[in-house]
């Protein structure tokens, strides 16, 4: 027998907090579609008041960096300590930057 | 408050907060039967909602009767023979498309009805219906998902929906029952002339099975004696197992 979720698609649930300015990921679920992923998010994530506004995602539609990628996508900053304003002296003149 | 007012305002307090315990005990029925876990979480939030609705039903009803009572003696210590309830309420859980189709018969009422009941001229029965009315905009939009869902699913899940229908139909009837209580209570402002929800009740209904390819049934049969307390014969070995702590050891607290 399969299971009744195998059939369904995952989301992503993403909620604003009443004091929160974006979206955060707080897990995911199964659900038909998208309207039916909005009304489980409700559900399941904001039953304690934790929610403003959802956005639900399907799982399959977010392009994920692998782990393989680590190399080439985060290892050439490591020797570009110019990008960060703490790398620079500022003229004494410069208070309170 | 008159004294025939306020006896009948304690009767339709009853038979408002028997709705809601009722169904509210059905639907948690499902709570780990679910047809899978979202779904479990989500009904089960419709349970809480119909049981905190009849709390306050039955606290208001406990202050008006004014004799030591609680919400608890309401919920707990009355037979089947004294429950007030609509009989498609206490109809047993069935499968998933028999608990939806029923969760829309009730909920298109209660859109009705409970909008209504907010203008009453009770403030509490007021103030309980404005919670209500909130809640049930979610459970239809729910319930009317669902019955779009099995309805337009599968041959199978059309079969069992349409035949949920059909199997509910008669019951539907009782709803929209007028007696002295409730005519006292609409002539004064009080309560909902519930006679004249019917062709609304109708027109919705048949709107979402007719979009849900299902066939709305001829009125030929009706089944009616909830709001007199005579009840199917599920009632009482639902109440039995809704009660039985309780009754088992009267006053536990832990």
């Amino acid at each position: 027998m399969t299971k009744p979720t195998e059939k369904l698609e995952l989301f992503e649930v993403f909620v604003r907090s009443k004091r929160g300015l974006d979206h955060k990921h707080v897990g995911s679920l199964h659900a038909e579609d998208q309207e039916q992923a909005l009304e489980y998010a409700r559900d399941c994530y904001t039953r304690r008041s934790e929610g403003v506004s959802i956005w639900v995602v399907k799982s399959s539609d977010i392009c994920a960096s692998q782990e393989d990628d680590a190399d080439c996508f985060y290892d050439p900053s490591d020797d570009k300590p110019y990008r960060h304003a703490t790398y620079y002296v500022l003229p004494d003149p410069v208070n309170n930057m | 408050m008159s004294d025939a007012i306020k006896a009948a305002t304690l009767e339709y307090a009853t038979r408002l907060g028997d709705d809601s315990v009722v169904l509210g005990h059905r639907i948690s029925e499902w709570v780990s039967y679910g047809p899978f876990l979202e779904e479990d979480i989500a009904y089960a939030n419709v349970a809480l909602d119909y049981i905190g609705r009849a709390r306050m039903f039955y606290t208001y009803a406990a202050e008006l009767a004014d004799d030591g009572r609680t919400e608890d003696d309401f919920a707990y210590m009355r037979s089947d023979r004294d429950y007030r309830n609509l009989l498609l309420l206490e109809m047993p859980k069935g499968d998933f498309a028999y608990s939806q189709v029923r969760q829309l018969f009730a909920d298109v009422y209660y859109a009705l009805l409970l909008p209504q009941l907010e203008q009453s001229k009770d403030e509490t029965l007021a103030a309980i219906a404005a919670k209500g009315v909130k809640e049930t905009k979610y459970h239809l939009r729910r319930s009317r998902d669902w019955v779009l869902r099995l309805g337009d699913g599968t041959e199978e899940s059309h079969k069992r929906t349409q035949k949920a229908v059909d199997a509910l139909w008669g019951y539907t009837h009782e709803m929209f029952d007028m007696d002295e209580t409730e005519q006292l209570l609409a002539d004064a402002g009080i309560g909902v002339d519930v006679a004249k929800l019917r062709d609304q009740w109708l027109a919705m209904v048949s709107d979402i099975l007719t979009e849900a390819t299902l066939t709305v049934p001829e009125d030929s049969w009706a089944v009616r004696g909830g709001r007199t307390g005579y009840h199917t014969e599920n009632l009482g070995h639902m109440l039995t197992e809704m009660q039985i702590v309780h009754r088992s050891m009267p006053g536990c607290q832990w």
